[in-house]
């Protein structure tokens, strides 16, 4: 298709991806109809500081929307919320919203995201028992979180151990369920997750490792959470963070191909080629990681998503980035430049005993990725060297005497 | 409101009452100022609301902690006026601040 051809844009999910996608169409000039669609009451938000700053009562919602409401209106971005798109005819080029309108689309990009897995264990529905994906969820469970409630928190991700921190330091009891043998297992080495395992203990957080939730118990509200081996933890509010899976309705109905996410090539194109896909629904190939299809959950590849669809839409080329993350947890800043799977093995810069430390991710002789706790220059220098698919030999990285500046810089 | 002025590096002048509490960084992303893309929201995990401080309002503004400080060594174009804008809190006392925008935060 001609981008020229292209006058109206549909964008499906207005979370973060589907927000920038509409905002960058626009700034970067297109003329033509934006329509953005999204599920939920509230205009395109940012969900990282839900888990965080918006959960500990320091941000409002109107510090957590991407713009303000009257943007959409001043740039001609007709924002529906509250509205749920339920067919795609790809033929006839419409979308069908619930209540049997049609609206037509040349291009068509779905950020649809993901939802948060649910508990599949009797006494899930009990009042008490919250997942955590939209500002709705966080403020239904908002009221509980008071000093000496007891919460437990179903799941050791990055979003559970947030959830987690924020409580003890507004003076919850904390218990962790956690099915693997160790936190963060599915998205750190076991030294990291090591070092966060030992932090929130140290902070009182009270940890099942190995543990299997059996069943929620409860008359009108949730009382414990019984574990298989019989255990019983009293809980009032149960907080379940067993990752998400990505939201693939609407592409599944009208044939897309759908493989862990929509699947897209480099231009977040699906197999239709008036059709996109971006943010946590889609699955693409990364260009720093020789290409490989990958789902990221992420601020950067909801945005990145946004520019590359913007940029294809508009003719132009849109300048990629390593992908990178972040987790606050206490006074620890977790970066995270490049993916870590695969690496066979890890290099530390500082130690942990500083609570200022990063490790490097290593594939061969072929830096992967990089954690750094309170450390950012090592952080933004890793992501360079990623990004400029250089390496470090893991003597330099460890010599501490070395500022990370300078080691970027001599290794090209 | 205080008043503040975001310029661009092509020359263009943004001139915003920005409510106190937020940041520069905010208040200039709400008004979709180009130049400042803060990627991370304002979490300081970024370093792409990279700003100049005008040299005559650098005592008002306070200096970038170390956090800040490492962040900024891996910018571009950095001088001793710059910061990361998502750092600089607006408060009454910064009414008239002045910042410049860098050609590019990546």
């Amino acid at each position: 298709m001609e981008t020229n051809e292209i006058k109206r844009v549909i964008i499906i999910g207005a979370g973060q991806a589907g927000g920038e996608a509409a905002q960058r169409l626009r700034q970067g000039g297109f003329e033509g109809e934006i329509t953005l669609i999204g599920e939920e009451p509230a205009p395109p938000y940012q969900r990282p500081p839900l888990s965080k700053k918006y959960l500990a009562g320091e941000f409002g919602m109107e510090r957590l929307l991407l713009r303000p409401a009257s943007v959409y209106a001043d740039e001609r971005i007709a924002l529906l919320t509250d509205t749920r798109a339920v067919w795609i005819d790809r033929k006839g080029k419409r979308v069908r919203l619930e209540g049997g309108r049609e609206l037509p689309y040349d291009a068509l990009v779905l950020a649809t995201g993901a939802r948060p897995r649910k508990l599949s264990l009797a006494g899930a529905d009990l009042e008490g028992v919250h997942l955590f994906r939209t500002a709705e969820d966080v403020d239904a469970m908002k009221p509980a979180f008071v000093a000496g409630a007891k919460l437990v928190v179903i799941g050791a991700g990055y979003i559970g151990l947030e959830g987690a921190a924020v409580a003890r330091q507004m003076g919850l009891e904390v218990t962790v369920i956690e099915t693997a043998v160790r936190p963060l297992a599915r998205v750190t080495s076991p030294e990291v997750a090591g070092f966060f395992l030992d932090e929130h203990t140290r902070q009182g957080v009270r940890f099942v490792l190995g543990g299997q939730p059996a069943v929620i118990k409860g008359q009108d509200r949730v009382r414990a959470v019984g574990l298989a081996d019989g255990t019983e933890i009293p809980a009032d509010i149960v907080l379940t963070g067993i990752g998400v899976n990505p939201e693939t309705t609407l592409a599944q109905h009208c044939n897309l191909p759908v493989d862990n996410g929509i699947v897209t090539d480099a231009r977040c194109r699906t197999e239709d080629e008036a059709i996109f896909a971006i943010g946590d629904c889609a699955n693409r190939p990364i260009a720093h990681y020789d290409g490989r299809q990958c789902r990221l959950e992420s601020v950067h590849n909801a945005i990145e998503g946004a520019k590359i669809v913007a940029a294809t839409i508009l003719g132009k080329e849109a300048a990629l980035e390593t992908p990178w993350f972040w987790s606050d947890q206490y006074d620890l800043k977790l970066q995270i430049a490049g993916l870590f799977h695969g690496y066979d093995h890890v290099v530390f810069r500082g130690v942990m005993a500083d609570r200022a430390f990063a490790a490097f991710y290593y594939k061969g002789d072929r830096l992967l990725a990089v954690d750094a706790v309170n450390r950012p220059a090592e952080f933004l220098g890793a992501k360079a060297l990623i990004h400029k698919g250089l390496s470090v030999s893991p003597e330099t990285i460890a010599d501490m005497a070395r500022p990370m500046k300078e080691i970027v810089a001599a290794a090209g | 409101m205080p008043k503040i002025t975001y310029i661009e590096d092509s020359g263009k002048e943004h001139a915003i009452d920005a409510p106190e509490g937020q940041t520069v960084m905010e208040a200039a992303v709400k008004h979709a100022v180009p130049g400042i893309d803060a990627d991370c929201g304002g979490a300081c995990a970024c370093a792409t609301c990279h700003v100049y401080v005008d040299p005559e309002w650098l005592g008002k503004t306070g200096e970038a902690n170390s956090m800040e400080q490492s962040m900024l060594d891996f910018a571009n174009d950095v001088e001793t006026n710059s910061r990361l804008s998502c750092q600089i809190k607006i408060t009454k006392e910064l009414d008239g601040l002045v910042v410049r925008l860098p050609k590019s935060q990546h």
